[in-house]
């Protein structure tokens, strides 16, 4: 991905053609009008962070500011989301709120990845997850005309149907058995990955190549990926989180959120406990995201796009290198 | 020991998987929005030439494998092993019949072929192209008859058996493409 000057000479063009851009603009233009006739604010919130989400699958890019109020420099993130600053709006009353974020994520680049992209982020105090579902649904059936209405799995149920297999009960043996069935060939390190790591393997590698055209919800996740959905007890527990995914391409992930400001606080210390296993340096909490819950974040569900697929889906675009002005390939 | 990192990968690099050396052909990076992020890569084996898939663990690190492409001439074969010798160093090193393997129907002293060391040892040797090679056995030839429609089997001097119009005889050196194993043409001279 290094360029030398030769390359840098032949690619300084746009990866995206200007009729995608023109596209792009269009589908930026409907997407505002539907939240505005919907009334839902835009806001935005600052890319630069004192703290980021623990997530140890989400590595947040660091940079350093020096000058007033920092004299010795002092290190913050770009935002990986835009989740954290949205909720404190959300608690201080904002009602409900949209923003299209540019945010950051270090080591993941590919066909459907960028290290910097569009992530369409709105809450909605009042709706549970599927009250949100039916809205994202209008939103991308709006912005990509012809396309039919979703399709909607529990994960349970997703599993059992493209994978044959209870992703609740069954072991991390069990597991490998069903990866090693679909043909798959771990390395050793896969091989020796607990039960999650094993429920990622089959979703990406089996699950999602068999989801088929069109669009799909998948919905009530095992507790132990809720992130920061609510938990809705039972046996077992469900996660009420959700993912939209189009032509197998996974394309947004909502939550009736976590309000509990305790139960949050204890969920970024077990993330960073897990990012001290995986042998990646713990990351500082949002003492005053916390705090916001504290005071009160109203119930409501929350949902990232991100904009850029939906981009590529609309223009049938392969890879996002064609979706975006400039990739990370061309920066 | 030189590693490579699931960062690094990308078409044609040389990696270490089960003991052998192998090529990555194609290298994917596979991530749900909230999980572990995974490398899914189609491989070759480059001593039997399989194509495998293997999924790694984006940040894994692997052996490198110490593998070099360098063009050698053919010298003789002894039955066993394939001789070749480097045109300038004069280094020479004995291929056994794994290595070999399709290539060796098309082996001719003198050739330049593509040979793929592994610490030094062949584990792969490729042809050149295009051989010219003199017919041994066929049908006699039919004079006038330059259609080239039909054809006819000829063995040639190295064993290889090729389809050839019916017009080439007995003791005429014909053009081959090694890749397809089709009859080009008569050699120019």
């Amino acid at each position: 991905m290094s360029a030398g000057p030769r390359t840098e000479a032949a690619d300084w063009r746009p990866g995206a053609s200007l009729d995608t851009l023109r596209l792009r603009a269009r589908m930026l233009t409907g997407m505002r009008a539907f939240f505005a006739a919907r009334g839902v604010l835009e806001v935005e919130t600052p890319v630069l962070a004192q703290a980021a989400v623990p997530d140890p699958a989400i590595e947040p890019l660091r940079t350093r500011y020096t000058g007033p109020g920092a004299a010795d420099g002092r290190t913050l993130y770009l935002h990986t989301s835009p989740e954290p600053a949205m909720k404190r709006l959300l608690a201080a009353a904002s009602g409900p709120v949209y923003q299209l974020a540019r945010v950051f994520r270090d080591g993941e680049a590919g066909p459907r990845h960028n290290p910097e992209f569009s992530l369409l982020e709105w809450y909605r105090p009042g709706f549970d997850h599927h009250a949100l579902m039916a809205e994202v649904e209008a939103l991308v059936m709006m912005l990509l005309p012809g396309t039919a209405a979703a399709r909607r799995f529990s994960y349970r149920e997703l599993f059992l149907d493209l994978a044959g297999i209870d992703p609740f009960t069954a072991t991390a043996d069990e597991l490998a058995g069903c990866a090693r069935a679909a043909g798959l060939q771990p390395s050793a390190a896969v091989a020796a990955q607990a039960r999650r790591g094993w429920l990622d393997l089959l979703l990406t590698h089996v699950v999602e190549p068999r989801l088929g055209a069109g669009l799909v919800f998948v919905y009530d996740y095992p507790a132990d990926q809720a992130a920061l959905a609510r938990v809705r007890p039972g046996e077992p527990p469900l996660a009420e989180r959700f993912e939209l995914y189009l032509d197998g391409v996974e394309l947004a992930n909502g939550f009736h959120e976590l309000t509990d400001a305790a139960e949050q606080r204890a969920r970024f210390e077990s993330d960073n406990a897990r990012r001290r296993q995986a042998g990646l340096a713990p990351l500082p909490v949002d003492g005053r995201f916390l705090a916001a819950l504290e005071a009160g974040l109203p119930a409501c569900a929350g949902v990232a796009l991100g904009f850029d697929r939906l981009v590529m889906a609309a223009a049938g675009l392969a890879d996002i290198d064609a979706a975006l002005a400039f990739s990370f390939r061309r920066v | 020991m030189a590693t490579y990192s699931t960062n690094e990968f990308k078409g044609g690099l040389k990696i270490m998987l089960d003991g052998d050396p192998c090529a990555i052909i194609e290298n994917e990076f596979v991530k749900p929005g909230k999980g572990q992020a995974f490398n899914r890569v189609k491989i070759r084996n480059l001593k039997t030439g399989r194509v495998i898939e293997r999924t790694f663990k984006s940040g894994e690190t692997v052996e490198a494998a110490d593998v070099m492409d360098t063009d050698m001439q053919f010298l003789y074969s002894d039955g066993e092993f394939w001789h070749f010798m480097h045109p300038e160093t004069y280094e020479q090193v004995a291929a056994g019949a794994a290595a070999v393997g399709d290539a060796a129907k098309w082996l001719k002293e003198q050739d330049m072929c593509g040979i793929t060391l592994w610490n030094g040892e062949p584990i792969s040797v490729t042809p050149p192209n295009f051989v010219l090679l003199k017919v041994v056995e066929t049908d006699p030839g039919v004079r006038g008859d330059t259609s080239g429609g039909g054809g006819k089997p000829a063995t040639l001097e190295t064993g290889a058996v090729v389809r050839v119009p019916l017009f080439i005889d007995i003791g005429e050196v014909v053009k081959v493409d090694t890749r397809t194993g089709e009859y080009v043409g008569r050699a120019k001279d």
